[in-house]
C-alpha cells in the first residue's frame, strides 16, 4: 500500500526534458496546467494529451509510471466523475430513474473532467519523475528569491522540503517496519469499523514521531558538523543555466496553448 | 602541541524536565585530559554510557566543555568565530547512515557540506568527485541513497566528510548498524585514508577486532580513561578488560586460554594471521 506513493520519485535519465532547466519547467508546468483548464472542448483537450504524451516519449519515462501516477488519485477521479455525470442535465436524456437523470450532456462532461484530472496528474508528475527534488527546491527557491526582500525564509522553506522529500522513503520503509512488528504482536488494522481503524493508527503514529524526531536530531547535529550555517554565503554544486533549449521548449509549448486559444475560438 | 587537546575538561548533559533536582545534571566526565596527534589512528573503547560519544562530540564544538578547554588545530572550540574552520577541519560520521545524508542524491549529498562552505563550483564538482573515488563510490554518484546498501550509504556519509579535506575524522560507532560486509567496506576506507591521506582518525567502536586495527587504543569507563596505549598492550589486559564489560578479540582470548593452560605463547597477540602464525610455529615444533 505504502509503496505507491511516487511523489518525489525522480528517475534519473539524459534526455532533453532531464535536462531542461529546472525553473523553466516548472513554469513550463505552470502554462501547461493553464492550457489544460482553458481548453473548453474535448478536441481542445487532445492538444493537451498531444503535448503531454509527447513530453513523456522525449523524457523516456516509461509507460508503466504514467500509469503508476494516476493510480493513488482513482478515487477522485471517479468521484468527479459520477458527480458530473448525475448532476448535469444538459442535452438528450439517455436514462431517467427515479430522481437519477443521465444526459449526453452529462456523459460529456465527466469524460472531459476526468480525462483533464488524469492530464494534470500524469503532466505534473511529469515533472517529479524528470527532475531531482533538489533541482525542484533550488529552483523554486531561485524562482521565490524575490520574496527575500520582504522578509520570507526562503532558503529555510526550500531546505525543509529538502529534508522532507529526502526522508519521504527512510519513513516509509519504518512506517512498513513498525506495521510489521506490531502485526506480530497482534496488531489488527484491516477489520472492525472506521473508528476501529483509526485507533489502530496509534501504536503505528507514535513508535513513527517518536523515531522522527529523534532522527531530526541526529539529522541537525550531522549538518552543522558539515558547516551548515543557514542560507548565507552558499554555493551550488549545480548551477542552474537557462539554455537555448529552454526556449525551445517555452516556444513549443506556447504554440500548443496558442492551438487551445484558437481551436476554443472556432469550436 | 597536539592536534586534539582536551585539558581538564568536565562536561554534563541538563536535563530541565526531570522532576528530582539532583536529576537533572549529569556530569558525564570530570577533569579529563586527552589528547590526540596529527596522522594517528586512535580507538575509543567503552560499554554504553562510558563516556565516548560525549569526549569525541567536544573534538569539533558539538558539545562545548563547562570547565576546561578543548584545542583543535590551535583553536579553542570555546571560540565561536572559529567554529566553522574548526567543524572543516574535524569531520564526524555517525552511527545511523540514514540520518546523516541530506540529499537525495549522493553527489549532491556529498556537495553539501562544500556547499555549505561556499567553495566555488567547479572546485566543488571536483572535490566530490575526487571524494567519491577515494571511497569508491564514484559509479554510484546519480543514485538515490536509500536504494544503496547500509556500508555503501556510510561510503558516501564519508565522501560527505572528505570533500571538505578534513585533517581529522571522528567516527562514533560507524559500523554498528551494517552487515559484516558493509563493516568490512567502512573499515578498508578508515584504514586507507588513514594510511594514504594521513587522515588523524578517531575510531568510537564495540568491535574489538577493529580496535585491534589502530595505532593507539583508549578504554573509557565511567567517564575516566583507565587504558590508554597500543593495542597489543591493551588487549594484553583481558582480565581487567573483561571486569569492564568489554571483550578482546577472539583470538586473543584463545591464547590466553593457552597460557593459562601452560602452553608458552605470545600473549600479544591480537590479529587473525599472528594467531596462526603462532600456533602453526608451536605445532611444528611438537
Amino acid at each position: 500500500m505504502l509503496k505507491d506513493i511516487t511523489i518525489g520519485q525522480f528517475f534519473p535519465g539524459n534526455s532533453v526534458v532531464h535536462r531542461l532547466d529546472p525553473r523553466m519547467k516548472i513554469i513550463l508546468t505552470g502554462i501547461f496546467i493553464v492550457l489544460l483548464f482553458m481548453a473548453k472542448s474535448i478536441i481542445a483537450l487532445s492538444v493537451g494529451i498531444v503535448f503531454m504524451l509527447g513530453a513523456f516519449l522525449v523524457s523516456t519515462i516509461p509507460f508503466r509510471l504514467m500509469i503508476k501516477s494516476i493510480k493513488p488519485i482513482i478515487p477522485i477521479i471517479i468521484f468527479t466523475a459520477v458527480l458530473n455525470l448525475f448532476f448535469i442535465t444538459t442535452g438528450d436524456t439517455l436514462v431517467h430513474f427515479w430522481i437519477i437523470k443521465i444526459t449526453t450532456g452529462g456523459i460529456k462532461t465527466s469524460i472531459f473532467m476526468v480525462v483533464r484530472i488524469v492530464c494534470l496528474i500524469i503532466g505534473t508528475s511529469l515533472l517529479t519523475y524528470t527532475t531531482s527534488p533538489i533541482a525542484l527546491t533550488d529552483a523554486i527557491e531561485r524562482l521565490l528569491s524575490p520574496l527575500k526582500k520582504i522578509k520570507v525564509p526562503v532558503h529555510e522553506l526550500s531546505m525543509m522540503m529538502t529534508i522532507a522529500l529526502r526522508f519521504i522513503p527512510t519513513l516509509i520503509e519504518e512506517t512498513d517496519k513498525i506495521m510489521s512488528a506490531q502485526k506480530a504482536r497482534g496488531a489488527d488494522m484491516e477489520t472492525g469499523s472506521i473508528i476501529q481503524r483509526a485507533k489502530a493508527l496509534v501504536p503505528i503514529l507514535i513508535p513513527l514521531f517518536v523515531s522522527a524526531f529523534r532522527r531530526a536530531e541526529e539529522l541537525a547535529m550531522a549538518m552543522e558538523c558539515r558547516c551548515y550555517h543557514g542560507g548565507e554565503g552558499r554555493t551550488r554544486l549545480k548551477q542552474l543555466h537557462i539554455a537555448s533549449r529552454d526556449f525551445v521548449a517555452l516556444l513549443v509549448t506556447a504554440v500548443f496553448l496558442a492551438g487551445v486559444i484558437l481551436i476554443n475560438r472556432v469550436v | 602541541m597536539s592536534f586534539l587537546y582536551a585539558k581538564n575538561i568536565t562536561f554534563s548533559y541538563i536535563n530541565d524536565f526531570d522532576e528530582n533536582e539532583s536529576a537533572k545534571k549529569t556530569t558525564v566526565f570530570r577533569n579529563l585530559n586527552f589528547a590526540v596527534e596529527r596522522g594517528e589512528f586512535v580507538a575509543v573503547l567503552g560499554h554504553n554510557g562510558s563516556g565516548k560519544s560525549t569526549l569525541v562530540k567536544c573534538f569539533n564544538g558539538i558539545n562545548i566543555p563547562e570547565e576546561g578547554d578543548v584545542i583543535v588545530n590551535g583553536y579553542n572550540t570555546k571560540d565561536e568565530e572559529h567554529l566553522l574552520d574548526i567543524r572543516q577541519s574535524v569531520g564526524m560520521v555517525f552511527q545511523n547512515p540514514d540520518n546523516q545524508i541530506v540529499a537525495t542524491i549522493v553527489e549532491e549529498d556529498v556537495a553539501f557540506a562544500l556547499e555549505n562552505m561556499g567553495v566555488e563550483p567547479k572546485e566543488i564538482r571536483r572535490r566530490v568527485d575526487d571524494a567519491l573515488k577515494t571511497v569508491g563510490m564514484y559509479e554510484y554518484r546519480e543514485h538515490a541513497p536509500h536504494k544503496l546498501s547500509g556500508g555503501q550509504k556510510q561510503r558516501v556519509a564519508i565522501a560527505g566528510i572528505l570533500a571538505m579535506r578534513p585533517d581529522c575524522i571522528l567516527l562514533d560507532e560507524p559500523t554498528a548498524m551494517l552487515d559484516p560486509n558493509g563493516r568490512k567496506e567502512v573499515l578498508k576506507t578508515i584504514k586507507m585514508l588513514n594510511n594514504e591521506f594521513g587522515v588523524t582518525i578517531v575510531l568510537i567502536t564495540h568491535y574489538m577486532d577493529e580496535a585491534a586495527q589502530a595505532e593507539r587504543v583508549v578504554v573509557m569507563d565511567s567517564g575516566e580513561i583507565v587504558m590508554n596505549d597500543t593495542p597489543k598492550k591493551v588487549f594484553s589486559r583481558v582480565e581487567e578488560l573483561k571486569n569492564i564489560g568489554l571483550d578482546v578479540p577472539q583470538v586473543t582470548e584463545l591464547t590466553h586460554m593457552l597460557i593459562d593452560e601452560g602452553i608458552s605463547l605470545d600473549s600479544e597477540i591480537i590479529t587473525e594471521d599472528e594467531c596462526v602464525q603462532a600456533l602453526s610455529d608451536l605445532l611444528s615444533k611438537c
